[in-house]
């Protein structure tokens, strides 16, 4: 009996954080964040530094196939500050924006806006695109929008294949769909242009890829 | 017998449902129409910035969703039928209701006010929430134990505030089960169809495409159902398997069901032709 209560007195006498007892060293690994992560994270509104590459980000992710990096190394290569080789790499541009790693994500990274992070500060850098047919679609579809204020789908398609030289390609696909009356010969647009237009502006002068 | 409430919605309709999928936006006014909803279309809309915006300059495509949140009227929830458009417009909706900066820029910048208080939904959710009761009392059609593989596809109920809003998972094999079709529930029902990467990777998206339809024929489905225009489009041109099986609009499963009359014009714009089906389960004439 007497054993066992002087026993408990004891554990409330010990300090509540067991971690700080004894004082173990801090080991520095570097001093501070690197900047490009700094910037990474403030950018995209997002902890990298919660990862601890567990990996569901790359197995759940359905085109990590494609990818160079899967979306693990890419965010543990931010942290070691590979700046142009993470801006450089086809990974970014592959990304779907699907939002299956962010789901799967224990920590809930959004990984999607990280990736939408990278491609824009790669474009802003002037760094070599990782996958450029990928920024040539992007960029029709954005002309399209700044022409129509709404995507006109025949047009992207025709100006990608003819801008890409995949001119066979898909031919079947864009009969198909044309013959159903999938693919509008002529857009629907917005009535005040002058609105979309002035979004577009800073756009295409400070991004001229 | 006493009438419900009319309930009304400003509509989004979206690119891609005004275009490529013209028959799901008419099934779904369809099935408004039986079901109670009155919409008015968000006057002069543009593009909420698709996918590109986003990848190639995060602030265009901010700006290209908050000019269409400037324009809905907060008195009314704002009716949307495409998932990605749905969550761009949630994401920028939330993201200016707490940076009151950035807001009162953009408003200045668009000279009109962005309401704070927007019921943002999708067409299922209000389906779900303002539907169910006239679902029961307008059905025309039963569903005769058709099997059907719901295809939610990847970007519709992961909110942007991921895991602090609610998912609506499950709700599309409710409402069609409901309606006397059979679901099946082990397939891909959430994996990503390829999105845009249809039109730059072709072979990347055929091998998706080809797995999420057969784990759909390997669970005895006769075939799919999606809530997104994208994930139709793509399913319908990227399979290449044998027999591909048909894939419908969640409208315009729903359309039928209700009794809507004009539903050659939607099934003879599929390339998969969904008709064979029907008549066989003596649903269609």
């Amino acid at each position: 009996m007497c054993p066992r209560k002087r026993k408990s007195g004891n554990s409330k006498a010990r300090p509540a954080n067991l971690l700080s007892y004894p004082p173990y060293p801090t080991v520095i690994v570097s001093s501070g964040m690197g900047e490009f992560a700094a910037e990474v994270i403030r950018q995209s509104k997002t902890n990298l530094n919660l990862c601890f590459q567990c990996r569901s980000c790359a197995n759940g992710c359905p085109f990590v196939a494609a990818m160079d990096y899967p979306p693990n190394v890419i965010i543990r290569m931010i942290q070691l500050g590979l700046q142009q080789q993470v801006l450089e790499s086809q990974a970014i541009w592959i990304c779907v924006n699907c939002h299956t790693c962010s789901s799967q994500c224990p920590n809930n990274i959004d990984l999607a806006a990280v990736m939408n992070t990278l491609t824009t500060m790669a474009l802003e850098q002037g760094m070599r695109v990782g996958v450029p047919s990928i920024l040539d679609f992007h960029l029709e579809v954005l002309r399209s929008l700044e022409n129509y204020g709404r995507t006109h789908k025949l047009r992207i398609m025709l100006r990608h294949k003819l801008a890409t030289r995949n001119w066979f390609e898909d031919v079947d696909v864009g009969l198909r769909m044309l013959a159903k009356g999938k693919l509008d010969l002529f857009p629907s647009r917005v009535k005040a242009m002058e609105e979309i237009h002035r979004f577009f502006a800073p756009f295409w002068k400070t991004c001229k890829p | 017998m006493t009438r419900e409430p009319v309930v009304g919605f400003t509509f989004f309709p979206g690119c891609s449902v005004v275009s490529t999928a013209w028959e799901s936006n008419h099934s779904l006014l369809r099935a408004c129409e039986a079901l109670g909803f009155d919409l008015w279309e968000l006057p002069d809309w543009n593009c909420c910035g698709s996918s590109s915006a986003y990848v190639v300059d995060q602030e265009l495509g901010f700006q290209l969703t908050a000019r269409n949140l400037s324009l809905a009227d907060p008195a009314k929830p704002l009716l949307v039928m495409c998932p990605r458009c749905l969550h761009h417009l949630r994401h920028v909706h939330l993201a200016l209701r707490e940076e009151a900066g950035r807001r009162r820029s953009l408003e200045r910048r668009l000279r009109r006010k962005i309401p704070k208080d927007l019921e943002i939904i999708h067409f299922l959710e209000a389906v779900v929430k303002h539907g169910l009761p006239r679902l029961e009392e307008k059905q025309r059609r039963f569903l005769n134990g058709l099997k059907i593989a719901p295809y939610y596809g990847c970007t519709l109920f992961r909110p942007p505030g991921l895991r602090r809003q609610h998912y609506y998972q499950a709700e599309v094999e409710n409402i069609l089960v409901g309606l006397g079709a059979r679901t099946v529930n082990q397939c891909f029902s959430f994996h990503c169809c390829g999105s845009f990467l249809s039109a730059v990777l072709p072979r990347m998206v055929v091998s998706q495409v080809n797995r999420i339809m057969s784990s759909a024929q390997a669970a005895g489905a006769e075939c799919l159902v999606t809530v997104c225009a994208m994930c139709q489009l793509n399913l319908e041109i990227r399979n290449t398997l044998a027999r591909p099986l048909p894939v419908f609009h969640f409208s315009e499963i729903l359309a039928l069901a209700l009794g809507a009359p004009d539903y050659h014009n939607w099934f003879a714009r599929h390339l998969v032709d969904p008709r064979p089906l029907l008549k066989d389960r003596g649903l269609i004439a």
